[in-house]
């Protein structure tokens, strides 16, 4: 019932639009198309900058390549804007892809600032380059036409840029809810956890920022072709600043958030043009002045922008449907027989300047056992679990895993290759579901690309993705709760829905890092039973932890580090009997 | 290009490199003190270079109304805090900081303005009226969200040099100005003739670095400063009030625009929107030193200054695109040298989503 009401409102949307021809004159239809337009832009900005997290200042300079490469070609060459079409697609993916590769990896905010750079070079470009027209820019482009249609008038067009709009508007939404959607989803937020779950964060950014552009390079053709006019000024840097205006009075983190930020703004600005002539000479910078002032109140007041304020009204669909129940997912392949060495670390050594964090530490891990790593404060736990898992590169001495050399390989490889792990501090995406953030565990063990995600090719693999991703929630306990925010659980449960992740991933080996650590009593209770089971199915641990109790009545095998070194390694019942690890905890006992 | 141009060319590219200099100073104090990347900075010097021009012509500057503007935001905002929080014995002091000192100067250039002053009136004026902007915009737009993400504030940020442009133009107008040099003197030094103009400008610049240089080592505020932006929380807890080292910070990076401005008046014609292509100039050179280093900082706003002046032989149209573009390969070298510096500014970002 509720699901059906929210499907009415884009039902009334869509139908608002549909016949808005019929009801409006032409000029509120140029206006509209004008918000059409800018929410194409808009789109990409929403995908980059709210959902992944990549603040860009320069969507204009994309809307302006596309818009550009079109002008020319249809202009200059005489050629049909159909093909316009493919060369203004084309180019944009082609600069977006070259400033992705030589921008994307810096930090935040430098790559804000880069936007801000490219973003003026490139309008200095059109503005300076003669086959563009200089400052004039180049008129005369002619209007799209659909065989024998013209799309010459506002209301031929308004048709064509709403259902690109809608189209492309779909295919996001169902990206988003796909595997390399998630993926996205996940950027914002650290890359610690990203690398950790197989994702190529560097990938992910590289496909959104194409994406961005993309649907930019399309906003900028229909553009060219309703405007029948380019222009440097059209994509200047505060062009590009708008977009992100509007992106953010929408809501940034909402699909529909493109739409109507688009539409407030161009609203604003259409309101403004009308009003601000009476008041001064200077009305179009004034109308910057108003953009400044009403930006810097939204971020200080409404950082979440008008959709999630509109979605507070509104019902919220209280589950998510599930897919059919699919077929189970195949198992990762198992190199190792039981009693073989998962993992094997031969005398590794890290270094920080004088301070040997880890000093030639030697152990292994058999298959199916549970293995206790234990030390007092400092002893150097943290560190060697990086080293195992490629957070940290050992300055000496070789990492096995599986039988293959894992020494210097980067964290996702080594998620690839079937370790998945738990986190000292908890990761989780808590703004996603409980679902999809088990469902980022099998991102590895999952194949679908981003075309098959936006097109649903990808339905039969999700379907049992969904699955086996129900079913470890439910081994955690927390299976009735899939559809609720990951953000809204208390402490403990957010652990065991780590727990649920890793074990999403099928792992060869399952490393959890102090995994009671701040839990209550009962949560830790809870926690045990679920190592207890998972040691009685056979999967090999290795668990990091300070409570000695809760390790000594759940692990095989024990590894007590301090200051470093390796202390000592045995059976429970041999370690608590040995003297020097009781000097290390208790500081010299008699 | 001949030995001689060659030459011409560094000494033109040394001098607005050492303005970029100063401008990039600024920056950087305020992005490690308080975390923003202040673009509207340069808005701010070109605020101070127009304001100078104005006095000279014996027009009342636009800058009187901004700073007017300015005061009586911040002031409402100020005082409606304090009376929000109780704290009704601080009312005076805030009356004193965001009313008082601000519109003072203002109210001199607001007097002086139509009578020939001598250039050294005009340029302490200049600086008393342009000295609060950054304080102010930094109590209006950024404290409300002071611990919000590095982006977020960088976001503030283009949004009030939005509006800061746009009020430019509003308050000079679309012509270009250019004030009267300081010095005419010129010095021949071997086959190159060098203005004192240029050297004025070199000079300031080494001036101020030194200047920074001996506040960040030898005071109490420069060492808090430092500590701000090494550790906020830290600096924090060890008692260090970070509105009031923001403020610090903001005013010393003022006066810097101010001083910037005035120098670069005389040397090229300033449009109203100029300040902010010189702004982020310094902070292509601000950014080849990482944003964290001053040494690298005039280094890096040096490389720009030469940078742009052999581009601008080379071709002048194409000048602002090389100097522009001439970042992302910058970005590509400084993301292999520093590999992993990504990590903490993405996860601090986790904790301000909203649900």
């Amino acid at each position: 019932m509720r699901r059906a009401r929210s499907y009415l409102i884009v039902a009334v949307a869509v139908a608002f639009i549909a016949v808005a021809p019929a009801m409006f004159g032409s000029f509120t239809i140029t206006l509209m198309n004008y918000i059409g337009i800018y929410a194409m832009a808009t789109l990409g900005l929403v995908l980059l900058t709210g959902i992944a997290g990549l603040t860009s200042f320069g969507q204009a300079a994309f809307v302006g390549i596309g818009a550009y490469a079109t002008a020319w070609y249809t202009v200059t060459q005489g050629g049909s804007p159909w093909i316009g079409l493919l060369l203004a697609l084309a180019s944009t993916v082609l600069v977006a892809t070259i400033l992705a590769i030589a921008t994307l990896r810096l930090g935040g905010h430098f790559l804000s600032l880069s936007t801000l750079a490219w973003g003026i070079a490139i309008y200095f470009l059109f503005g300076n380059t003669d086959v563009l027209g200089r400052y004039n820019g180049l008129s005369g482009i002619p209007a799209i036409s659909i065989g024998p249609i013209s799309l010459e008038s506002a209301v031929a067009i308004y048709f064509l840029i709403w259902i690109a709009l809608g189209g492309a508007m779909l295919l996001c939404r169902n990206l988003l809810d796909s595997r390399q959607g998630r993926a996205i989803r996940c950027l914002r937020g650290g890359t610690a956890l990203v690398e950790s779950l197989a994702i190529d964060s560097f990938r992910i950014r590289l496909a959104v920022f194409v994406l961005a552009a993309l649907l930019a390079g399309a906003s900028g053709w229909l553009s060219a072709h309703m405007q029948r006019y380019v222009g440097p000024m059209q994509f200047d840097i505060d062009s590009g600043i708008e977009f992100l205006l509007m992106a953010l009075v929408g809501g940034a983190s909402q699909l529909a958030g493109a739409v109507v930020g688009s539409a407030i703004v161009t609203l604003i600005k259409n309101v403004l043009q009308d009003v601000l002539p009476s008041v001064t000479s200077y009305s179009g910078q004034l109308q910057a002045v108003v953009f400044g002032v009403l930006f810097v109140i939204l971020l200080q007041k409404a950082r979440g922008g008008v959709v999630p304020i509109i979605r507070k009204y509104l019902p919220r669909p209280e589950k998510k449907i599930l897919p059919a129940a699919g077929a189970p997912m195949s198992r990762r392949m198992r190199t190792t027989a039981a009693g073989q060495a998962v993992l094997a670390i031969d005398s590794a050594m890290k270094r920080f300047g004088s301070l040997a964090a880890v000093n030639k530490v030697s152990f292994e891990v058999k298959t199916g056992e549970v293995l206790g790593l234990i030390g007092p404060n400092g002893a150097g736990k943290s560190t060697l679990l990086n080293l195992i898992t490629g957070v940290l590169k050992p300055n000496s001495g070789t990492i096995l895993f599986q039988g293959r050399d894992i020494t210097r390989a980067p964290p996702r490889y080594i998620a690839a290759a079937g370790m998945a792990r738990t986190f000292q501090h908890v990761k989780l995406r808590p703004n996603m579901t409980l679902l999809d953030n088990v469902l980022l565990g099998i991102y590895s063990r999952t194949r679908s690309g981003f075309l098959a995600g936006a097109l649903r090719l990808d339905r039969a693999e999700e379907s049992a993705a969904c699955t086996e991703a129900l079913h470890q929630l439910h081994r955690v306990g927390l299976g009735d709760r899939y559809s609720e925010l990951a953000g809204n659980l208390p402490l403990g449960q957010q652990r065991l829905l780590e727990v649920a992740r890793a074990l999403a991933a099928d792992p060869a080996l399952l490393v959890l890092d102090e995994p009671a650590a701040g839990l209550r009593r009962l949560e830790k209770q809870t926690l045990s039973d679920l190592l207890r089971e998972l040691r009685a199915e056979g999967m090999t641990i290795i668990l990091v932890e300070h409570d000695m109790e809760f390790v000594m009545n759940l692990v095989d095998r024990i590894v007590v580090m301090d200051f470093g070194v390796k202390l000592a390694e045995g059976l429970p019942a041999a370690i608590r009997a040995d003297a020097r690890v009781q000097e290390a905890y208790l500081g010299g006992v008699a | 290009m001949t030995p001689e141009i060659a030459l011409l060319l560094a000494q033109d590219g040394i001098t607005t490199g050492a303005i970029y200099v100063l401008v990039a100073l600024g920056l950087v104090l305020i992005f490690l003190s308080t975390r923003v990347i202040f673009v509207p900075f340069g808005d701010v010097v070109g605020y101070a270079a127009l304001t100078l021009a104005a006095l000279q012509l014996k027009r009342t500057p636009g800058t009187v109304w901004l700073v007017l503007t300015l005061a009586a935001i911040a002031t409402v905002m100020e005082v409606w805090a304090l009376i929000r929080q109780r704290r009704f014995q601080r009312l005076p002091q805030a009356l004193l900081y965001y009313a008082a000192l601000p519109i003072a100067p203002a109210a001199v250039a607001w007097f002086a303005a139509g009578y020939d002053l001598p250039m050294w009136a005009g340029i302490l004026i200049t600086l008393a009226v342009v000295l609060p902007i950054s304080p102010l915009l930094y109590r209006i737009a950024f404290q409300p969200l002071a611990d919000a993400s590095v982006l977020v504030l960088l976001i503030i940020s283009v949004a009030v040099h939005f509006a800061m442009s746009g009020m430019a133009l509003v308050f000079f107008g679309p012509e270009g100005f250019r004030t009267q040099p300081i010095t005419r003197a010129f010095f021949n030094v071997g086959p190159m003739s060098v203005s004192g103009q240029s050297l004025l400008v070199v000079a300031s610049a080494a001036a101020f670095g030194l200047f920074l240089f001996l506040f960040f080592e030898r005071t109490l505020s420069g060492k808090a400063l430092r500590a701000t932006a090494v550790n906020r929380v830290g600096a924090r807890l060890v008692g260090i009030r970070l509105s009031t080292t923001a403020a610090i910070a903001f005013l010393l990076a003022s006066a810097l625009a101010g001083i910037s401005g005035i120098l670069i008046g005389p040397i090229a014609t300033l449009y109203y929107d100029s300040g902010f292509l010189i702004g982020l100039k310094a902070f292509v050179g601000a950014i080849i030193g990482g944003l964290v280093s001053y040494p690298a900082t005039i280094v890096g706003a040096l490389l720009v200054g030469l940078f742009e002046s052999y581009a601008s032989f080379w071709n002048s149209a194409m000048k602002e695109v090389i100097v522009f573009g001439s970042l992302i390969p910058i970005l590509l070298w400084r993301s292999f040298a520093t590999r992993s510096g990504v990590e903490e500014e993405i996860e601090e970002e986790e904790g301000e989503r909203q649900t």
